[in-house]
């Protein structure tokens, strides 16, 4: 077992854990953060992206461990259902999720290449969006939700 | 305002209600529910196609902390009937389904024993501690193989690997090809397929001892049949056994059948006396999820000269896996094959045979579009065979076929009745859409520049909202034509709708809002759509077979219809004004030409919690429970346009435009529409291109993860041209018809004949799905027509 002293969403957890837990059951089992999801568990399908330091990772192929001192976001700490940010209003508006299961993992993966990329065509949102699997929309829906949050983000 | 003017909400892009909780990561999935003191479940799978259990040795599994018991078969044989997918067929043999094998495995995934541990981690721990020894029996992989004489029987007790097998016929099929001009056949494969809902199977059991009561949490699309058949297995009464589908990721029809997992995890949770969970990992998910569209199809088309339809022949063996699937059967696909196969044209004769196989392979089970996407396949590629013989335009050699507007009701050659729907309509519209003599001359251009550019059609028909008259899985003793939707205004004005239905992204908590609130006359913010819950109607079985909109509709109308009736009944005596000079809209009840008005939360107040205001003799709750029966389906018809371009050097093939024009009857929200298209036409595009479960010679699974088994991605799905055709209402309630699965249908047809149509100056013409680069490679190799 080994200390892990996190930050998610702003707030610090120190939690005892076996060197061998997943990050993506560190968060959905012992932080009860159930919005990251797992599809795969190797690192395919983009389900259980989160944001470590500033980057998105899968949370499936990192062990809790790795962590220790990150700081880490999930898609608990976007918007509320009360008040969702732009991203989400912007998938909403757009129709970019069905069952919505894999929808955290492409928020995440969205946060990130919003924050990094151009995404000025639609070639390049979809080239950015590839590493994410759903199953439900056909992706349209989503190219145009990222393009409708790219106008209202404005060039980088 | 008149009251007929005043805006609806069916026909608008209502933004879905289910959406701000998906957003947020508040949305509660199978496995994001864990009461105290769970167990959890961890499957020993077999790794043998076909071998008895000799004998089992724990070792140590017991021994890992955490470990709290390990299952076999015989551990449980005293504690539930097996499940039995019994079918009025004719010569049809049930395969028994247990949670765990007894005695003899029969494919390679096959839950051989379960452990129970205190942690995922420790279950998994204590697998690799258990040896089980077998003793391989011979086996037939190939369907082709098992059906033959002499075969070794995976079921002995079958006497046949040929569980299921039926002929159809119509007209005179010999004379019809003996006065055709022409005919064009060949033996299409479509290769086997596997859902892959992005959420895997999870179940979450829990027994409640004060009421000896059981509560199933299941991933699962059709809840209510699940609660009906384990009420027979456990011998509990359907009060005490409630089956609740939370939100679900996904099933595309691989969650709406009974698993072995969920029958155990039910089991043990009784016997335990404690919640037991398990969640499939991937692999499992691969392995064992019900799989579909295994299908080889000799067929073949009789012309005369004119391009004329004459006659079809088939002779259908359809790969069903290891057992037959509950409740479905598997008889499901295959038989849909060979009734679908005439497809939306006008076709006197008709004669085909189908034989559905066992075996060892994952039970194939319902998946988007079943049994259509392969009839549509090898229908629409003799279509196009035989227009390439008379040199007709493929367009023009389907509209001299596609049935017509007065020909309706039309009785298909296998027994179909196509009620009115746009079958010319939507070839007409899907060529206009895309610009179809434009796209021609592109397409010659670019073979002028030696590039290889093809375009493609499908035309369709499905039967969806299917009623009572008919079950949708042949002979099976479910009745799946009704649906139940009980609506009540409670005493603070707040509307709740409850249904047997259970959503799973297709967002009928925001339809069946929308068509509610046009009929009671509410406010679509104060509905809540309740669904996903065997506890919510006396009997209700799930979403599926494109049925939710129209029977869950249906029956939305039908109960708001009676409810607002309440409603205004109420008002006139508070208003003290004739109840038929009163109009419900939005919440309020008025009298048009006064400017007097009451609310619906004033109206459930009175009726409620006033003694006195309403006459106790004319008081009424506000509530209805309606049932809804279309007893015939409506036909759903769609014609598709693929212009794909196939890469010279790696023989990838690109989508480079996708056009459908569907007509699914009055649309409740186009936009929940649209994404039912575009995501069918992407899992349309899987089959056709990439998706193909491989089984090697050992019967070992090989495309065992998502890296080997691949779906569509972002990067290759081309945007989707809709057009929605709206000819003459079905006479379905509400004029609705079902849309979910037809994109799925008409893909792998219009792609399969635009790669022909690219490959048509090499004589190649497609016989065999998924299409990878390494078929098209061994094509143009076998035609010795390699170009330099
Ligand atoms: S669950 Fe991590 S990539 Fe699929
Ligand atoms: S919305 Fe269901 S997998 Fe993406």
């Amino acid at each position: 077992m080994t200390v892990v002293s996190v930050t998610v969403n702003r707030t610090v957890y120190r939690r005892d854990v076996e060197d061998r837990l997943l990050l993506s059951d560190f968060l959905r089992n012992d932080l009860s953060l159930t919005g990251t999801h797992v599809g795969c568990e190797h690192g395919v399908c983009g389900a259980c992206t989160v944001i470590v330091d500033g980057y998105s990772v899968r949370s499936c192929l990192l062990l809790a461990v790795q962590t220790d001192g990150a700081v880490v976001e999930t898609v608990e700490g976007l918007g509320t259902t009360e008040a969702l940010n732009p991203l989400q209003k912007a998938f909403q508006d757009h129709h970019a999720l069905q069952c919505g299961f894999c929808t955290p993992g492409f928020l995440m993966a969205c946060t990130d290449m919003l924050r990094r990329l151009p995404l000025t065509t639609d070639a390049e949102i979809r080239e950015a969006l590839s590493g994410n699997l759903c199953r439900c929309t056909g992706y349209e829906h989503i190219v145009n939700a990222v393009r409708d949050a790219v106008r209202k983000r404005g060039p980088l | 305002m008149d009251v007929e003017l005043r805006p609806k909400l069916v026909g608008q892009r209502i933004k879905r209600f289910e959406d701000p909780r998906l957003l947020t990561g508040a949305g509660r999935f199978v496995d994001d529910i864990t009461p105290p003191g769970t167990l959890f479940l961890a499957f020993r799978r077999s790794d043998h196609p076909h071998a008895l259990i000799k004998s089992i040795d724990l070792g140590s599994a017991l021994s890992v902390p955490g470990v709290v018991a390990v299952f076999d078969a015989t551990d449980i044989e005293n504690d539930l009937r097996p499940a039995i997918p019994s079918s009025r067929m004719k010569g049809y043999y049930a395969t028994p389904l247990w949670p765990l094998a007894r005695g003899k495995v029969r494919y390679v995934g096959e839950p051989v024993l379960a452990v129970a541990a205190e942690s995922r981690y420790a279950a998994e721990d204590a697998l690799d501690r258990i040896q089980i020894d077998y003793e391989s029996l011979p086996f037939a992989n190939r369907a082709e193989d098992a059906v033959a004489d002499g075969a070794p029987l995976l079921h002995e007790d079958a006497g046949t690997n040929a569980i299921v097998v039926r002929s159809f016929g119509r007209g005179d099929v010999d004379a019809a090809f003996a006065g055709a001009a022409f005919s064009v056949g060949a033996t299409f494969r479509l290769r086997r397929k596997t859902p892959v809902a992005i959420e895997n199977r999870c179940y979450l059991a829990e027994w409640d001892k004060r009421r000896s009561a059981l509560t199933l949490h299941s991933s699962t699309n059709i809840p209510g049949v699940i609660r009906d058949v384990l009420s027979d297995c456990l011998d509990l009464p359907g009060n005490r056994l409630r089956v609740i589908a939370p939100d679900v990721g996904g099933s595309f029809g691989s969650k709406g059948s009974l698993y072995p997992e969920e029958m155990l995890v039910a089991v043990l949770a009784r016997k335990l006396q404690r919640p037991i969970k398990w969640t499939s990992d991937r692999l499992e998910d691969l392995a064992s999820t019900s799989q579909a569209f295994d299908e080889i199809m000799q067929a073949e088309l009789a012309v005369d000269a004119d391009g004329r339809l004459l006659g079809l022949k088939a002779d259908v063996i359809g790969d069903i896996g290891a057992y037959s699937i509950y409740p479905w059967t598997g008889a499901l696909e295959p038989v849909q094959v060979v009734s679908f196969m005439p497809g939306p044209y006008r076709l006197e004769n008709y004669q085909a045979r189908v034989r559905g196989v066992v075996t060892p392979k994952a039970p194939t089970g319902p998946y988007r579009g079943v049994g259509r996407p392969a009839a549509t396949f090898a229908m629409e590629r003799l279509i196009d065979m035989a227009a390439r013989r008379l040199g007709l335009d493929p367009a023009e050699m389907r509209r001299r076929n596609l049935i017509t507007a007065p020909e309706f009701p039309y009785r298909s050659a296998s027994g179909i009745i196509w009620d009115r729907s746009g079958f010319q309509e939507c070839l007409q519209a899907a060529c206009d859409k895309a610009n179809y003599d434009s796209l021609l001359r592109k397409r010659d251009e670019a073979r002028a520049e030696g590039r290889w550019v093809g375009i493609g059609f499908a035309s369709y028909a499905e039967l969806t909202g299917i009623g009572s008259r008919i079950s949708v899985a042949p002979g099976m003793p479910i009745n799946t034509g009704t649906e139940t939707a009980t609506i009540r205004i409670d005493a603070t004005g707040s509307i709740t709708a409850a249904f047997g239905i259970a959503s799973h992204g297709q967002g009928l908590e925001t339809t069946l809002a929308q068509v509610i609130a046009d009929e009671l006359g509410c406010r679509i913010e104060d509905i809540e759509i309740q669904h996903g819950d065997s506890a919510l109607v006396p009997m209700g079985t799930g979403t599926y077979a494109s049925r939710s909109a129209v029977l869950g509709g249906g029956a939305a109308t039908l109960s708001a219809r009676v409810v607002r009736t309440k409603v205004l009944k109420a008002a006139a005596h508070l208003m003290e004004l004739p109840v038929d000079k009163l109009v419900a809209h939005n919440g309020i009840v008025s009298a048009p030409g006064s400017n007097q008005s009451i609310t619906f939360k004033e109206i459930a107040n009175a009726v409620y919690a006033q003694m006195g205001r309403i006459p106790h003799n004319a008081r009424e709750d506000l509530v209805a429970s309606e049932t809804y029966d279309p007893y015939f389906g409506t036909a759903t018809s769609a014609t598709h346009l693929a212009m794909i371009e196939i890469d010279t050097g790696t023989y990838g093939v690109t989508v480079t435009r996708y056009v459908v024009a569907e007509d699914c009857g009055r649309v409740i929200n186009p936009m929940i529409v649209d994404g039912q298209v575009q995501g069918a036409v992407a899992q349309g595009i899987g089959v056709a291109l990439l998706e193909e479960v491989i089984h090697d010679d050992d019967g070992q699974i090989v495309t065992a993860s998502l890296a080997d088994y691949l779906i569509p991605i972002a990067g290759t799905m081309p945007p989707i041209g809709i057009v929605h055709v709206e000819t003459v209402l079905p006479p379905t309630q509400g004029g609705f018809r079902g849309m979910g699965e037809g994109g799925t249908i008409g893909a792998p047809a219009a792609i399969a004949n635009a790669v022909s149509d690219a490959l048509s100056a090499m004589g190649i013409e497609i016989t065999t799905l998924p299409i990878t680069p390494d078929r098209i490679f061994q094509l143009i190799t076998q035609q010795g027509s390699l170009p330099q």
